[in-house]
């Protein structure tokens, strides 16, 4: 049988592999509000995720007992797998977006919790004694020095982050129509194949995008990182 | 005295470590005169770094008192404390993310300065310690070993201490960049007259810096504090001899220019010549390698190796 689409261009009608048509046409009502809400939702899970994990690595940094615990917490949210995950969640949060962030973000805490923490603990023990030795308190230490000098590693973990992020968010199609999953899903389910691939495009777009903006950002907030010895 | 030094006193300092039998500092009483430099030498173990950092209290006393200008180190508030001395240790510890200006500026700002204030007090730090203006701009990566250095002393001298604290400053820099760099530290101590403590291992690096030089011996006891001058001329035991080496007598005469001593009349025979400048030892050393007993000092009279023999006898 061959599935009816409707209304639509002969490539439509076809099945064809890609109608380009297609795209323009549901620009507006589809891939468009799609992508924004996966956006959306990749930059809540990294940013809740980031905050979460900053507060666990500062406190682990300076309590080394709290590492053990909250990275074998993280570790273990990173393992489940992201079905199972919201099989457990739905019960409780149901189908809405609390339930697919709080998935998100646990999948980001690992991640950004061991890069945050690895850069924090790199950074030379001259350089804080010599940060102590001149009269910095310890507040003015973590945001002027420890902080600042973490950042390439902190920045390295959101790289990775955003990037899985991006690639996870597709799954929270399954929860509710949102992100560019819904496309993906609904494309997959019908057989169109324009759908599914217009989509699943754009969140490979995305995440290459993300990704080199990232990299452009911690050019521009770390000269000092790229600055070697030329003379 | 100038206005801009402090007398530092240990007064009966002792460290002990928690867990430790011995001390790492033992009841260690020594003043240091402001504008003077004591370094505090001594083979590891000696506890000459644990004494120069109770100073700014990055290590704490656990008996005995320091006086800075006769308050007490204690008393004071140890970020204000550690703000009014400067601090250099061997690594540098430049703060890599920031350029060479921010981190000479590093206490004015935590002190908080005014930015013209700040920005003309880099400039003049930057040629002071013989870096260029467009320095400033640079990171810490892109510098050598020598030029960390010279930014470490800027960054430390930056609100103008009156007390330096310097642990091994020259410690990790090839020979020819570290004689340079101690020439221009004393060429630069001789101006701004900060009272100094300064740790090294290496005696030859004491003589040389030091105004006086505290031995310690392991366990944190101080063997001998005096001139270089006297503690090569009269080494308190066997400790401190074998400790400054067997060539005292050649670090003694390296400490004395020939214009420092007493000529015996020219002569006419051709002898080698030296300036007044040269020092005893390099003098002894030309003789030594032209296989005669005697030098001619530049038209002013000759210097005889008896002469020389008989100015180490003077004290032994």
């Amino acid at each position: 049988m061959i599935p009816n689409f409707g209304e639509g261009s002969e490539c439509v009608r076809a099945n064809r592999l890609f109608c380009w048509d297609w795209a323009r046409d549901h620009w507006d009502d589809t891939l468009q509000p799609r992508l924004v809400e996966h956006v959306q939702l990749t930059a809540y899970a990294v940013g809740i995720g980031f905050a979460i994990a900053l507060a666990a690595a500062l406190l682990a940094y300076r309590f080394r007992w709290f590492e053990g615990p909250f990275g074998a917490f993280s570790a273990l949210l990173y393992t489940i797998p992201s079905l199972a995950l919201f099989q457990l969640l739905v019960p409780v949060t149901g189908l809405t977006v609390t339930t697919v962030e709080i998935a998100l973000v646990g999948y980001t805490l690992l991640i950004l919790f061991r890069n945050i923490l690895t850069g924090l603990r790199s950074i030379s023990p001259d350089v804080l004694e010599a940060a102590r030795g001149m009269g910095f308190t310890r507040r003015q230490t973590l945001l002027r020095i420890e902080l600042p000098l973490a950042l390439p590693a902190i920045l390295a973990g959101v790289r990775v982050a955003t990037v899985t992020t991006i690639s996870l968010a597709t799954v929270a199609a399954f929860v509710l129509p949102q992100g560019l999953g819904q496309p993906i899903f609904d494309g997959l389910r019908t057989y169109f194949q324009t759908k599914f691939i217009a989509a699943g495009v754009l969140a490979i777009a995305l995440a290459l995008l993300a990704d080199a903006a990232l990299v452009l950002l911690g050019r521009a907030i770390t000269p000092w990182a790229r600055a070697r010895r030329t003379a | 005295m100038s206005a801009s030094a402090a007398e530092i006193e240990f007064r009966n300092v002792t460290k002990l470590y928690p867990g430790r039998a011995r001390p790492a500092v033992a009841n260690l009483s020594l003043t240091v005169p402001p504008g003077e430099i004591c370094v505090l030498v001594g083979p590891s173990g000696g506890g000459k770094t644990t004494a120069m950092k109770m100073v700014n209290r990055l290590i704490s006393i656990t008996e005995g008192d320091i006086l800075v200008d006769g308050v007490s180190v204690r008393e004071l508030d140890v970020t204000e404390l550690r703000r009014r001395i400067g601090y250099v240790i061997q690594q540098v510890g430049l703060f890599p993310h920031m350029s060479v200006g921010e981190n000479i500026a590093t206490v004015p700002r935590l002190l908080g300065w005014k930015r013209d204030r700040t920005n003309a007090r880099i400039g003049e730090l930057l040629e002071l310690v013989g870096l260029e203006e467009g320095d400033r701009r640079r990171y810490p990566g892109q510098l050598s070993g020598g030029q960390r250095q010279r930014v470490g002393l800027a960054r430390a001298l930056a609100a103008d201490p009156k007390v330096m604290l310097m642990d091994e400053p020259f410690g990790a820099l090839d020979p020819i960049t570290r004689d340079r760099l101690q020439n221009e530290f004393l060429r630069l101590q001789a101006e701004l007259r900060k009272t100094v403590i300064f740790v090294t291992h290496d005696i030859d690096e004491a003589i040389k810096v030091g105004d006086r030089i505290a031995i310690l011996r392991e366990g944190g006891v101080l063997a001998q504090y005096d001139s270089p001058a006297a503690i090569l001329a009269r080494p308190a035991d066997d400790f401190v001899a074998r400790f400054v080496g067997a060539d005292r007598g050649l670090k003694r005469l390296a400490l004395k220019r020939v214009s420092e001593v007493e000529l015996d009349p020219a002569r006419d025979e051709r002898l080698p010549l030296v300036e007044e400048t040269t020092t005893l030892r390099d003098a002894l050393s030309l003789m030594l390698a032209e296989g005669v007993r005697a030098v001619a000092v530049d038209g002013k009279g000759t210097l005889t190796l008896d002469r020389i023999a008989a100015l180490l006898a003077e004290d032994d």
